[in-house]
């Protein structure tokens, strides 16, 4: 039986984050990875490249070829996990092999959600979260010059914007009244609409997708039906509906999971020695108080991050994340983090409009719970900070807002606080050059 | 790791912007001052922000954080760190502007170039001995010292 110290399953932002950690606490205990996938960690958000402008994978790669030998860290690619004996502290892989560990970490992200409806298996019907999703696609689009999206999610944008790009001609069918809901608020969706529509992208919302149809003999796709009746002609589906946190090795070893996989601030799980992060977990939110699946690539690599100091044996705490998205598709600059709609009457809502730059902010009790930024948005930081630190901003919410916010709109002591390392310390006892 | 950084003596700066300008120069692909701020192929950004609001100015940049979140928060590994100076740096290449760096940068320090659709940010003039603002500031309002590690925000 092989063996080694640190196990890994899922080679991707939140394994590379722990690897990395790891290695800033114990340079020498072995570190083995095991991935499904036969490639490098790779950004994943990157596939949308890989479809339009064929990105090659060497350029998807998010750290140097030699990261692997750099770290001394061995790597199982292409194999998958098919159980875990918690007792034996023994992975089984499917071709039989198993590999014993000391300190095991679940980074197995998360699987696309294929929905339930007749003909979901017909030939020209794609997920799009891998590389391999993303060359399936490739190879088939020969055959296609529509394609109908099931989801407005940043998935269904994600594949829109390649397709787009590739000269097809994309519908997206969305459930809810608006594109990315869950994402963004009613005015940042109304821009992505407005950008996408610009690009000849069909939306219909509040419908969903009943049926894909093929030809009764060919089993070529030809389109699909939607729960109003409606038919729309395409070659190709694809389903984006939405990615569910990977919970089954978990699962049927007895470790708790709830939507994903239960971990406390150490990002251990119900067992002992075994540590779960990124889109497979359910992990700690400062902004909603407690623990949820915020399935999102910062996340991921700082909670692997977390595990891995602790694997390693240096005691490190997950501070909490929070949801936080921008927008790259279409030329837009979009950003969010935390709420984005108050969930009740609690909660405040100030914003203001200037020309193309759009700044919300959501607050409860001072505190600011949630954002939304258009167009120029390079002070989100600043703001997603005071989010972070729980800064109460009651007096000055509506400096915040402002078109030409920068920290000198904020009460001298809360930036000097906010910025003291960037100042040189006045050299003591010496009067000159300080301010009086 | 102790480094050297870029350190701001607030209270002699007189918000002059020199520091912009060089820090402009320098990044420019061309070392013709008239050059690099009025030809739209030599034009770069500046990659530090002033703060002014009379009598108090300050020149903001990227502070090279010890656990830099906007690191962690790359989707596409193009910051990363400098092992022999420390510093963050930006590998233009590899990003896409995606903007995630810039949510995560609790000092504002990372800008957004809407031109090239990437991320800029101070990179301690890399290969310079002392990076061009400090360089240039007439008034010693800005120094390169060597400091202990810098927990961020
Ligand atoms: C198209 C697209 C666009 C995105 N855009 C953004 C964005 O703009 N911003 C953002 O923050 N996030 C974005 N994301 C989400 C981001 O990619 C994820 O949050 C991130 O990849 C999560 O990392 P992870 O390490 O938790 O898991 P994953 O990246 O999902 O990796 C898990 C790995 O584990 C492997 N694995 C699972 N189970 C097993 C097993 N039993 N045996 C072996 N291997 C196994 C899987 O094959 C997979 O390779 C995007 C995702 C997609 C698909």
């Amino acid at each position: 039986m092989n063996r080694t110290k640190y196990l890994i399953i899922g080679n991707s932002a939140g394994g590379i984050g722990a690897v990395e950690a790891i290695r800033r606490v114990d340079k020498a205990g072995a570190i083995t990875i095991i991935s499904e996938e036969p490639y490098a960690a790779y950004s994943r958000p990157l596939i949308s490249e890989h479809l339009f402008e064929n990105r090659p994978v060497a350029n998807m790669l998010f750290r140097s070829p030699d990261f692997y030998v750099k770290n001394n860290v061995q790597t199982i690619l292409g194999k998958k996990v098919t159980g875990l004996d918690l007792k034996a502290k023994t992975a089984q892989l499917e071709d039989g092999a198993s590999m014993k560990w000391e300190k095991l970490l679940l980074a197995t992200g998360g699987q696309p959600i294929i929905p339930k409806m007749d003909g979901v298996k017909t030939p020209g019907v794609f997920t799009f979260t891998t590389i391999d999703d993303a060359e399936a696609i490739d190879r088939f689009l020969p055959r296609v010059q529509r394609a109908v999206i099931i989801g407005g999610g940043l998935i269904g944008i994600s594949v829109t914007d390649a397709l787009v790009k590739r000269g097809i001609d994309v519908t997206i069918v969305e459930m809810k009244d608006r594109v990315l809901n869950v994402m963004l608020d009613e005015a940042a969706s109304a821009l992505v609409e407005d950008a996408l529509k610009k690009n000849n992208v069909r939306i219909i919302t509040g419908r969903t997708v009943t049926e894909i149809h093929s030809d009764f003999t060919t089993e070529i796709l030809t389109g699909v039906t939607l729960d109003n009746g409606q038919e729309l002609t395409a070659e190709m589906v694809v389903a984006a509906v939405g990615v569910k946190p990977r919970v089954e090795l978990a699962m049927a070893a007895g470790i708790k999971t709830n939507r994903g996989i239960v971990v406390d601030r150490a990002m251990q799980t119900s067992t002992a020695d075994v540590y779960a992060c990124g889109d497979a977990a359910e992990v700690y939110d400062f902004i909603f108080g407690d623990n949820r699946v915020t399935p999102i690539w910062p996340n991921a690599f700082v909670g692997g991050g977390v595990a891995g100091a602790n694997m390693a044996g240096k005691k490190s705490e997950y501070a909490g994340g929070m949801s936080m998205n921008s927008i790259k598709y279409f030329g837009l600059s979009i950003a969010s983090a935390g709420m984005v709609t108050p969930p009740d009457a609690a909660y405040e809502v100030i914003s203001q409009t200037t020309g193309r730059n759009y700044r919300k902010l959501i607050l409860k009790d001072g505190i600011i719970t949630g954002m939304v930024f258009t167009g120029n948005i390079e002070s989100a930081g600043i703001i997603c900070g005071l989010m972070k630190d729980k800064v109460n901003v009651e007096a000055f919410k509506r400096a915040l807002i402002s078109d030409n916010f920068s920290f000198l709109s904020l009460p001298e002591i809360v930036w000097r606080e906010r910025l003291e390392i960037t100042f040189k310390k006045p050299a003591a006892m010496s009067g000159a050059g300080v301010r009086q | 790791m102790p480094m050297k950084r870029v350190l701001v003596n607030e209270p002699v700066c007189m918000g002059c912007h020199l520091c912009e300008v060089y820090c402009q120069l320098n990044h420019s692909t061309s070392s013709d001052l008239v050059k690099a701020f009025k030809r739209p192929e030599h034009q770069n950004l500046p990659r530090l922000r002033i703060e002014a609001r009379n009598p108090i100015f300050f020149s903001l940049r990227c502070q090279h954080c010890a656990e830099a979140p906007c690191i962690s928060a790359c989707l596409t590994g193009a910051l990363s760190r400098d092992e022999k100076s420390g510093a963050v740096i930006t590998d233009e290449a590899k990003c896409i502007g995606c903007w995630t760096c810039i949510l995560a940068c609790p000092y504002g320090a990372i800008k957004q170039d809407t031109v090239k659709h990437k991320s800029v940010k101070c990179d301690l003039c890399q290969g310079s001995k002392i990076p061009a603002c400090v360089e240039h500031c007439p008034n010693e309002a800005l120094v390169f010292e060597e400091v202990a590690e810098v927990k961020s925000k």
